[in-house]
This record gives structure tokens, C-alpha cells and sequence, in this order.
């Protein structure tokens, strides 16, 4: 078998593996008893810590776009408008994309590496040893724990995204409130906001499962570990844009029909 | 009871294990030997099945656990422990979180009663009133006993122990053989110790299996392995680097 042959073969074998570690977690959410203790602090640990910087991205991806907005729609005295590309876009694409891409750097990366760490140390196979399935113990709570926090943190990241771009337009660029406020009401709708959510549910379970898998199937010593944080990071965020594209495309086509 | 049949293994195109059979009775104390990276540790790892093996049948008590999968072995791994080479504690947790696991897990017992468990097993490793204690501020001895607490606070038939001396000084390691006895005499349970640390082996093992180019080599009683006139028995028990018998050293046995 050659070079792309192989490469080939283990991306298959991979993803095999993902598809039978996904199944395996949820079997387990609806025959294994949640530790709300666990899952509580994972929550913590996914939610409340990452809101600096899920706040600051919003916040700055608002006002950047707000102003760029502004630029444009300047030139065809269509100033007014600005708030509302700023609404749509953060509440459907770029809330719940940079949210996700975000929460896959900080808490991806440390889900593959912590998990690695116990790997290498053999922890995983002591868990085992004490009748205790891993994905139980290791995985659901942090899989719920993204479910949950992901589009709580993109809710957090839409509305100061939009907060952000309302200030940088009205107050430094000059554009009209009132206008600005009610072209945001008429061009945004719940669907715009639903669509993020239930993007950001879905983004939460790609980094939570990938950063498992990466963790509990890394290489051994330091560089194992290492390499399995930088890829977990990597493919979370690839899948999130790539699942963004196609999710975008359904759920158009489907939102559009009704 | 633990009964192997022509246990085969590869890591890759790397054959481990190949046509290994033996039985382990009940309450019985064996030791494994041979050299390391000989695959001592991939064959203790299959008796718990922490490992599949491409062929052959591993029962427990009659079972095949082999074809088993990850949760139907929970319930056949309740009669086991384990302690791990590095100890493999959960640092993240105290000693006593360590070592009650399994018990807050099942939520079966009142705080209490699992305390007490704690501290009568910390008793037993000779380490009382550490349980507030994390696995950083411990040294590889105490980690060491601290695993094996435990491997056998839930009460179990069967410990595995691999390498248990490895890494620690002649003092911490006769402690821990000794320990391992007592355990044994204690627990009432069928010990399976895999080592190359020779006197270990000697004071452990009723019964001594050597590992050997894959296959169980060499079997017999301590008395029988140090007495073997075989070149590659005595190689391994003298710790020379060439067959002594290939070199006509007059062995002390002899």
C-alpha cells in the first residue's frame, strides 16, 4: 500500500473509531446514572472560564464588523442597514463559528491533553481496573458540559457582538439609533437566533467528542500528548467550519420551505 | 481460577505473544518472569482484559472473557485489583478519593462507612493518616502502597501487580514484597506478580513462569527455577548478559 493508501486506510480507521466512541457515549447518556458533581464542575470549568475570551471575541468580531459594514454600506447611503448585517450575521454565523472555534482552542486543547496525561500514566486503564467504563466517567460529563455551556457562551458572544457593533455605529461612526435599532428588529428573526443555538449545540458536541478521542487515543509520552492537544484543536475547528457550511445549506433549504 | 489458551499478541507487524497457555488456581501465587519489553506486562494486561489479543481465550473462573465487550467486563473486573507499575493514581484527587473510587461511584455505602474503609486499608499499607494527602506529595514507595490500597480495598479474588519493585530502592522494595505477602495471607487472594527483580520473584511466587521468545518457557516452583540447568533459566536467574552454560562457568547450583 503506498503513502496515500495508508493515509487513506488510518483516516478511515479514525474515523471508524470516532463514529464507535460517539455511539458508545450515547449509550451511555441513557443507561449510566450522570455524577452531577462532575458534571457540574466540568461545566464550570467550560462554561464560566471561558467567557473572558468568548467575550472578547464577540465584543471585537461586533465592532469590526459594524464598522466595515458601515464603510460599505456608506458609499450607497445605506447606513441605517449596518445593525442589522451585524445582528444576522453574529446571531447565525459568526456567534456561534467563532464561539465554537474558540472553545476548541481553550477547552478542546485541554480535554486532549488532560485526557492524553491519564492515558500515558496508565489512569485510564486504573479506571477500567475499577469497573469503571471510561466513557461514563470521562466522556458524558464533558460532552454535556459543552451542550450545555456552548450555546450558553454563544448567546453571551451574540449579544455583546451586537452591543459592540451598536456603540462603534452610533456613537463613533454617527449612524441614526432609531433607524439602526428598528432595521435590526425587522431583518433579524427568531430563526436567525435559533439557527445559532442549535449550531452552537451541535459545535459543542464536535469539540467535546473530538478532544475525547484525541485524549484517550493518543501517542505515548510527552510528544503523544502533545500531538494529540494541537490535533484535537485543529480538527475541532476544521469540522466546525466545514458542519457550518453544510448546516447553514440545510438548514436554509428547510427554513426556507416552511 | 485463570486459565490462558495459545494467547497470541502483535503490536503491529511485532508479535508479543505467541501460543501462550497456562492456569493460575485459586488463591495460588505466581510469578511471571522474563526479560523487559518481553511482553510480561501485555500478558498481565489480557488476564484483565485491558488488552484483546488477536488469538486464543482467556477464562476466569470458567469464562471466556475475550469476547466480551467493554461493559460486560465491568462485571467480570469487580474481581480483580490492580496495581500499576507507575501506581496510576488519579492526581486530581486525594489519597482517600483514590482509594474510595469505586465506592462513591456505586454510591452504595454511607461517607462514613467508606472513611473507614479508607483508613483500614491505609492501616494495612502501613500509611494511616494520609488521606488528605495528593499523589504529588508522595514518594514512589508510598505511591506504590497507596495503589495498592487501592487495588484491594473493594475486597477482590484476584491482584495483578505489575512490576511492583520496579523503581524503588532494596529498602521499599522488600517492604513492598513484604506487603504483597500480607496481603495474600490477609485477603485470601490468587496473586499474579509479573517482575524481573529475581529476589522478588523468589519470595513471592509458589509457582515461577518464565516468558521467554514469547511463549512460557520455563514453570516450576522458586526451588526448581534456581536450580534449572537450563542456559536461558540460568542467564536470566544469575542476570548475566550471555548463557552462562554456553560459557562453561561453573554455575553455584550444579
Amino acid at each position: 500500500m503506498g503513502f496515500w493508501g495508508q493515509w487513506i486506510s488510518d483516516w478511515l480507521e479514525g474515523l471508524g473509531r470516532l463514529t464507535l466512541l460517539a455511539k458508545d457515549t450515547f449509550t451511555s447518556l441513557f443507561t449510566f446514572k450522570v455524577a452531577w458533581r462532575d458534571l457540574l464542575y466540568q461545566i464550570y470549568f467550560v462554561g464560566v472560564k471561558s467567557q473572558s475570551v468568548v467575550l472578547i471575541t464577540g465584543a471585537f468580531t461586533g465592532m469590526v464588523l459594524g464598522a466595515q459594514t458601515y464603510f460599505q454600506f456608506h458609499k450607497v447611503k445605506m447606513d441605517t442597514a449596518t445593525l442589522a448585517v451585524v445582528s444576522v450575521s453574529m446571531c447565525s454565523e459568526l456567534g456561534p463559528v467563532l464561539t465554537g472555534l474558540m472553545v476548541a482552542g481553550r477547552v478542546g486543547a485541554a480535554i486532549a491533553a488532560e485526557l492524553g496525561t491519564m492515558r500515558v500514566t496508565e489512569q485510564i486503564d486504573a479506571l477500567r481496573t475499577l469497573a469503571t467504563h471510561p466513557v461514563d466517567y470521562l466522556v458524558v460529563p464533558r460532552l454535556l458540559a459543552l451542550h450545555l455551556a456552548l450555546p450558553l457562551l454563544t448567546a453571551e458572544s451574540i449579544a455583546i457582538g451586537i452591543c459592540a457593533g451598536y456603540l462603534v455605529g452610533v456613537y463613533l461612526l454617527g449612524i441614526d439609533p432609531i433607524y439602526s435599532w428598528y432595521n435590526m428588529l425587522r431583518y433579524t428573526g427568531t430563526t436567525d437566533v435559533a439557527v445559532g443555538l442549535l449550531k452552537a449545540l451541535i459545535f459543542g458536541g464536535i469539540v467535546a467528542i473530538i478532544g475525547c478521542y484525541k485524549g484517550m487515543t493518543c501517542g505515548e509520552g510527552a510528544e503523544g500528548v502533545g500531538r494529540a492537544t494541537t490535533e484535537a484543536v485543529v480538527y475541532s475547528s476544521i469540522t466546525i467550519l466545514i458542519t457550518n457550511f453544510f448546516l447553514t445549506l440545510t438548514l436554509g433549504k428547510i427554513l426556507h420551505t416552511l | 481460577m485463570i486459565e490462558v489458551c495459545n494467547l497470541e499478541k502483535s503490536f503491529g507487524t511485532h508479535k508479543i505473544l505467541e501460543g501462550v497457555s497456562f492456569c493460575i488456581n485459586k488463591g495460588e501465587s505466581v510469578v511471571i518472569i522474563g526479560r523487559s519489553g518481553g511482553g510480561k506486562s501485555v500478558l498481565l494486561k489480557h488476564l484483565i482484559a485491558l488488552l484483546k489479543p488477536d488469538a486464543g481465550q482467556v477464562r476466569i473462573d470458567g469464562e471466556d472473557i475475550v469476547p466480551l465487550d467493554e461493559r460486560q467486563l465491568l462485571r467480570v473486573r469487580r474481581k480483580f485489583g490492580m496495581l500499576f507499575q507507575g501506581a496510576a493514581l488519579f492526581d486530581s484527587m486525594t489519597v482517600a478519593e483514590n482509594i474510595s473510587f469505586a465506592f462513591r461511584r456505586d454510591r452504595s455505602l454511607p461517607q462514613d462507612e467508606i472513611a473507614r474503609k479508607v483508613a483500614h486499608v491505609l492501616e494495612l499499607v502501613d500509611l494511616p493518616g494520609i488521606e488528605t494527602k495528593n499523589p504529588s506529595e508522595l514518594s514512589g514507595g508510598m505511591r506504590k502502597r497507596v495503589g495498592l490500597a487501592r487495588a484491594i480495598v473493594y475486597r477482590p479474588q484476584i491482584v495483578l501487580y505489575d512490576e511492583p519493585t520496579t523503581g524503588l530502592d532494596p529498602i521499599a522494595s522488600d517492604s513492598i514484597d513484604k506487603l504483597i505477602l500480607r496481603v495474600r495471607d490477609r485477603l485470601d487472594v490468587t496473586s499474579v506478580v509479573v517482575t524481573h527483580d529475581m529476589r522478588s520473584a523468589r519470595r513471592l511466587g509458589q509457582r515461577i513462569l518464565m516468558l521467554h521468545e514469547k511463549r512460557i518457557y520455563a514453570e516450576g516452583t522458586p526451588d526448581e527455577i534456581f536450580g534449572s540447568r537450563d542456559p536461558i533459566v540460568r542467564q536470566f536467574v544469575e542476570g548475566t548478559s550471555e548463557p552462562t552454560a554456553e560459557k562453561g562457568i561453573l554455575l553455584p547450583y550444579e
